[in-house]
């Protein structure tokens, strides 16, 4: 089950967010979602439009960082705002993520938005498994 | 004389959710030193790799209000090659990535490094002042207008897209010439080059170092103000709160009850991709070049070495296109006022005192153990404070040290302050940005709701229009240090002083 929590007394000028998932896909789209409900009620994002998302990386917390990245500019440069995740991880010599993503356009009329996320930082950042559940831990730049 | 301090213990590892933030503060087992009123320093036996002491600048009151990453991110940065002298942490420090909020570092050129997590995502984050000959009683009757006119102008929070379509090509040459860009293009007055740190250009950008990601990220939202603690803020002066009526005059703040404007925001998403691009690049040069940090988010490379060098374009391609964004900015408010006072820009003497960047890292020169050096200034969340003199200066500030703008929080105030000799000697020409945070965004959420802030602040006399109300409630004065505080700690010993303090009137938060 995807879970997030944000956690309250780290990193006073920004967001720190721990996320679970009994899977590595469901940490992703964890990850994924605690990130948009920073920036808004992601209840009230329709999934209108999809996009398709390959990424790779040698380890699986470079992927998770590189997928929070890739989300955070598509953000900006599709003005886009995501609530939907279909995501499939394996693991050959390298992390694989292929992903479907579904959104709409951000419309400040419409949608209940909150505070921007610049970017993912790699401070306190880590992942790991425990008791057969993925955990991450990440700060968000406000 | 060292009074030696211990306050408290790490409690390891932080467990889950708190409401308080009171539990996080000045818990460290290190030592903090006193070395004279409103100086504090950490030695380097404190931590395993500290190369150089830490040294904070803060009264005893806002040390012992400090959160505990301040202590661990300002040993952390003490600890990075080729670092000078001390690894500084202003008044307003608090708990960042990478280096503190606050957070200053010198490093020798030939021998050091240079570090996006010294220098913050949004490259060139930084403040302008803008007058007016406007008083208060002109602007108080139309505030409502004017403040939902701006608003309208200078589109800001998630997902605002600039008004200004610029092609690559044009950005790119944003990219390498900053604000003379806007004003060859009409968004700007040719004098108000020189009102502008660097001449609102620093030589030496280099767009081909910049990703088509960060291109195709901030193409469209220059002239946006961003979200977060960003904000347009209509001011007003008034006359007990001119500290030094000389200097005042030298800035152009001229009279009791003058409406000034401040502006706070940086590259947007431009800037943010450039850092993230670079961080990823320097987390894996870090083995290349056998490099170890206590702090993966403070990624580095030499200055020197070919990722060094590609990153320091690219940031100065990103902190000229933050000059660029807030020169349309200046434009959009030019025309915003002559549009509501039904008159000519010119005529409400709508001119900019100064624009200064506070997170940016710079080449520049000190004396160090008596000999002149060239160092890489990192300041994440700090401002340029030079002193009388220096030839960076515009030559009408030359006399007087430069213009710091620090802003505080949009209940509070904000300072306009002088760079001083003692800060080129101290901190290398170095002061405090803001008020500093001291309450989480979650936590200020649990203690303000955003409507009810808005009928606070409108009975205190200032108008909100925010593109947020749980990003307003966010930014409530109760989430900041108070900035008098923060401000009069550097005024005490000399890094700058108070000209003017600054009160809000009407703010349009991002």
């Amino acid at each position: 089950m995807e879970e997030y929590i944000f956690l309250d007394d780290i990193a006073t000028a920004d967001v720190a967010i721990e996320s679970r998932g009994d899977t590595l896909e469901e940490l992703f789209t964890a990850s994924a979602m605690a990130t948009f409900e920073v920036m808004a009620d992601i209840s009230g994002i329709q999934p209108k439009s999809k996009k398709t998302l390959h990424l790779e990386n040698s380890e699986v917390d470079g992927l998770l960082f590189d997928w929070l990245a890739e989300l955070i500019y598509l953000k900006d440069s599709e003005y886009m705002l995501f609530g939907k995740y279909n995501i499939t991880i394996t693991k050959n010599t390298n992390y694989q993520l292929d992903a479907e993503i579904f959104g709409e356009e951000i419309d400040q009329s419409k949608h209940d938005l909150r505070c921007d996320v610049k970017a993912i930082t790699f401070h306190l950042f880590e992942v790991y498994e425990k008791s057969g559940k993925w955990i991450s831990r990440f700060i968000l730049d406000i | 004389m060292d009074i030696q301090i211990y306050f408290g213990y790490i409690r390891g590892r932080i467990q889950g959710l708190k409401d308080c933030m009171e539990d996080n503060k000045m818990e460290t087992e290190m030592k903090v030193n006193k070395i004279s009123d409103c100086l504090w320093e950490i030695p380097k036996t404190e931590k395993e790799g500290m190369l150089v002491p830490a040294r904070i600048y803060a009264s005893d009151t806002l040390l012992e209000n400090m959160d505990k990453g301040v202590f661990e991110q300002i040993t952390n940065v003490a600890c990075l090659p080729g670092i000078q002298k001390y690894a500084l942490c202003m008044p307003d420090g608090h708990w960042g990535y990478g280096f503190p909020i606050g957070g200053v570092a010198a490093f020798d050129t030939e021998e050091g490094i240079i570090s996006p997590g010294g220098i913050g995502f949004d490259i060139n984050c930084g403040m302008r002042l803008i007058t007016t000959n406007l008083k208060v009683d002109e602007v108080k009757p139309r505030i409502r207008e004017l403040v939902n006119e701006l608003f309208r102008a200078v589109p800001a929070g998630v997902g605002a897209k600039g008004s200004l379509k610029v092609s690559v090509s044009q950005l790119k040459e944003i990219m390498e010439r900053g604000a003379d860009w806007c004003i060859e293009n009409g968004y700007g007055l040719p004098h108000d080059r020189e009102k502008i740190e660097e001449c609102g250009h620093i030589p030496g950008a280099d767009p081909s170092k910049v990703s088509e990601k960060a291109i195709s990220r901030g193409i469209n939202q220059l002239g946006t103000l961003g979200s977060g603690n960003h904000y347009l803020e209509i001011q007003m002066v008034t006359i007990d709160n001119i500290y030094d009526e000389k200097v005042a005059n030298v800035f152009g703040i001229r009279e009791r009850n003058q409406i000034v404007i401040m502006v706070h925001c940086g590259s947007r998403g431009f800037g943010h991709q450039v850092a993230t691009d670079y961080l990823r690049v320097f987390d894996k040069a870090m083995k290349k070049y056998g490099m170890t940090v206590r702090d993966r988010e403070l990624a580095c490379a030499p200055f020197k070495s070919p990722e060094g060098s590609d990153y320091y374009k690219a940031m100065l391609c990103a902190a000229n296109s933050a000059f660029a964004n807030r020169q349309i900015i200046t434009h959009r408010i030019r025309e915003s006022f002559a549009k509501v006072f039904d008159t000519d820009a010119e005529k409400l003497g709508i001119e900019i005192v100064y624009d200064v960047a506070h997170n940016i890292a710079r080449v520049e020169r000190y004396k160090i153990n008596g000999k002149e050096k060239e160092v890489l200034v990192h300041r994440k969340g700090s401002t340029r404070s030079f002193g009388p003199g220096r030839k960076e200066l515009p030559e009408i500030y030359r006399n007087v040290g430069q213009p710091v703008i620090v802003g505080g929080s949009m209940q509070t105030g904000s300072y306009l302050l002088a760079g001083t000799e003692k800060a080129m000697e101290e901190t290398f020409g170095s002061t405090m940005h803001g008020a500093g945070r001291t309450m989480s965004r979650s936590a200020a959420k649990k203690r303000v709701r955003g409507d009810q802030l808005l009928k606070t602040m409108a009975k205190d006399g200032i108008y909100v229009k925010t593109a947020s109300m749980s990003g307003l409630a966010e930014e409530a004065g109760i989430a900041y240090k108070d900035i008098s505080e923060v401000v009069n700690t550097m005024d005490k010993l000399g890094i700058t002083k108070k000209v003017v303090k600054l009160k809000p009137i009407g703010n349009i938060k991002g």
